[in-house]
């Protein structure tokens, strides 16, 4: 028992990236008909832009080898200025990948994705070369027990933050009229532009709130997995692209939920099975929810609206 | 000139849609453009609103203004020209309320929009009942007062009226072109595309009539009444 909550709490945690990275690929599915595939490869720059931001301010608040201010306002600082600086990545990857080719051939659009992906992912072996990186532990970990059950607040955070993106998001689409346009859009795109709306603004702002999020996904994760490497978003890009299938295309809380579902799959059976069976197992399954359920938990046979 | 179109054409893909149509709106009026199925009226209200391109050598000026270098969203926040759609394409999973704010997007006069919101539920009080409801759950008639009431939001200096009649009990119909012309009489000037010839030129002033993207007759709404080959052709003998 004590070992299933404490795989409850691992598979929270897991499920809080899935969630976070489907969010972006579901949101963008909804407005513009087509999947990013190069969005695994924003949350790994998005983790990487997180190593830069986070010791760059630690850098700057510090005098000598002491931090002058708490290690929470770095980390709220790194996180805010990664998910700005990607949302600024995803406005150029729109911009220039998939403007030029929103009257091509859906094919075109795919491809584009996967050659985005693999020049982030060269470009950062460029830039940086082969070595990995550690992300500095930018507060310090403190583990509490509870019958039996070993609490870090790392991990609490990383949860809390990722449930408190989800409901911003979710009261930004529904309140908002930014929100307003990105659900009119999904549903007929055609018409937006008679509504005195661009369609070259709410495109945009889609992509800069999913590759948001994608880094947000991705400095949390380098907290609890704190070694970085070029090609961490392939792994798991996919796998949270699968993630926004299982929910549902266009659905919000699809999305989020099956990023959840994903993780405590995964969790689960490497509780009951050897490791490396793992993936093996936990997609079956999966593949064997879609067989019955082919367009996801939330999803419509004819539409892939944005919902909340 | 306030709204001049001349020798516009629009292919789509090799096929040529429209060849060269001219014809001119002053403000304050209230036109008619009738004409079959596949005319190409359509086409013609798509390129005023720059949903669709024009093909090279195609002008179309409003108050001197170049409407070629404006992008279809512009057309509608900058020049104040706003389009009822075929088929009304209100946003289904959006509210009536939330089509009507959806429409005021790009406006940054916040006190007019509230007076203009007001105007459209004095217009239509259907649309205040149902304000907070999903406009998918609308029945045709009050779908196309949530598109009327859109237009006058987004845009009202001009209104392009792709087939309002369309899909409304006759009852209906005649109400909202009651409608129509209170709105014109308020200054928006009207720009109206109808298959229904008898009703488009009972309330029009003046009339074109369009066939396979020709401009082939024009005149005022009585002459055209009472010319024998329109009879013939678009008033059922």
């Amino acid at each position: 028992m004590v070992y299933f909550f404490q795989n409850f709490l691992n598979a929270l945690q897991w499920g809080s990236f899935y969630a976070l990275i489907a969010l972006g690929y579901s949101m963008v599915y909804g407005i513009l008909m087509l999947f990013n595939f190069a969005h695994g490869d924003v949350f790994m720059t998005g983790a990487y832009i997180g190593l830069g931001t986070a010791l760059f301010f630690t850098m700057i608040f510090s005098s000598g080898a002491v931090s002058v201010v708490p290690g929470w306002i770095i980390l709220v600082l790194t996180i805010l200025s990664s998910m700005a600086l990607a949302s600024i990545l995803g406005m150029i990857i729109e911009r220039i990948g998939y403007r030029p080719l929103r009257n091509a051939p859906r094919a075109s659009a795919a491809i584009t994705g996967l050659m985005i992906g693999i020049i982030l992912e060269t470009g950062n072996l460029a830039i940086l070369g082969a070595q990995r990186f550690s992300f500095p532990s930018i507060i310090d970990t403190v583990t509490w027990e509870a019958g039996g059950i070993f609490f870090t607040n790392k991990k609490i955070l990383i949860v809390a933050v990722a449930l408190f993106l989800m409901a911003a998001l979710h009261v930004f689409i529904k309140k908002t009229k930014w929100g307003m346009a990105m659900r009119a859009m999904s549903y007929d795109p055609l018409a937006v532009p008679l509504m005195g709306v661009s369609v070259n603004i709410v495109a945009p702002m889609t992509f800069a709130i999913g590759s948001g999020l994608a880094a947000a996904a991705g400095v949390l994760y380098s907290m609890a997995y704190p070694v970085l490497d070029p090609m961490m978003g392939v792994n798991l890009g996919w796998k949270a692209f699968v993630a926004a299938i299982l929910g549902g295309r266009g659905s919000i809380m699809g999305a989020a939920l099956a990023g959840f579902i994903l993780g405590f799959i995964e969790i689960f059976v490497a509780m009951i099975f050897p490791s490396t069976l793992r993936d093996l197992i936990a997609y079956s399954i999966i593949l064997a929810i879609l067989t019955f359920r082919p367009y996801g938990f939330f999803g419509q046979a004819h539409s892939a609206q944005l919902r909340l | 000139m306030f709204l001049k179109i001349e020798n516009l054409r629009v292919s789509y893909d090799k096929i040529r849609a429209l060849h060269g149509i001219s014809f001119s709106i002053d403000e304050g009026e209230f036109v008619t453009i009738i004409g079959a199925n596949g005319a190409g009226k359509s086409t013609t209200l798509r390129a005023i609103s720059r949903l669709i391109d024009a093909d090279e050598g195609s002008c179309m000026e409003f108050l001197g203004k170049s409407l070629l270098d404006y992008t279809a969203d512009r057309v509608v926040s900058s020049l104040g020209i706003s389009h009822v759609p075929e088929g009304r394409r209100i946003f289904g999973n959006l509210t009536v309320m939330e089509n009507l704010r959806l429409a005021a997007f790009a406006r940054r006069d916040r006190d007019r929009i509230s007076v203009d919101l007001e105007e459209v539920f004095s217009i239509f009080p259907r649309l205040k009942e149902r304000e907070s409801q999903l406009s998918s759950t609308l029945s045709g008639g009050e779908q196309q007062m949530l598109a009327v009431g859109r237009a006058l939001i987004s845009g009202r200096r001009v209104m392009l009226l792709d087939e309002p009649s369309m899909g409304l009990a006759p009852l209906l119909m005649l109400s909202m072109f009651d409608v129509l012309r209170g709105i014109n009489r308020r200054g928006t000037t009207i720009l109206l595309v109808e298959q229904n010839a008898n009703l488009a030129l009972r309330f029009a002033k003046r009339g074109y009539v369009l066939e396979n993207g020709h401009m082939v007759l024009d005149g005022t709404s009585e002459s055209l009444l009472s010319n024998p080959e329109v009879k013939k052709a678009y008033l059922g003998g």
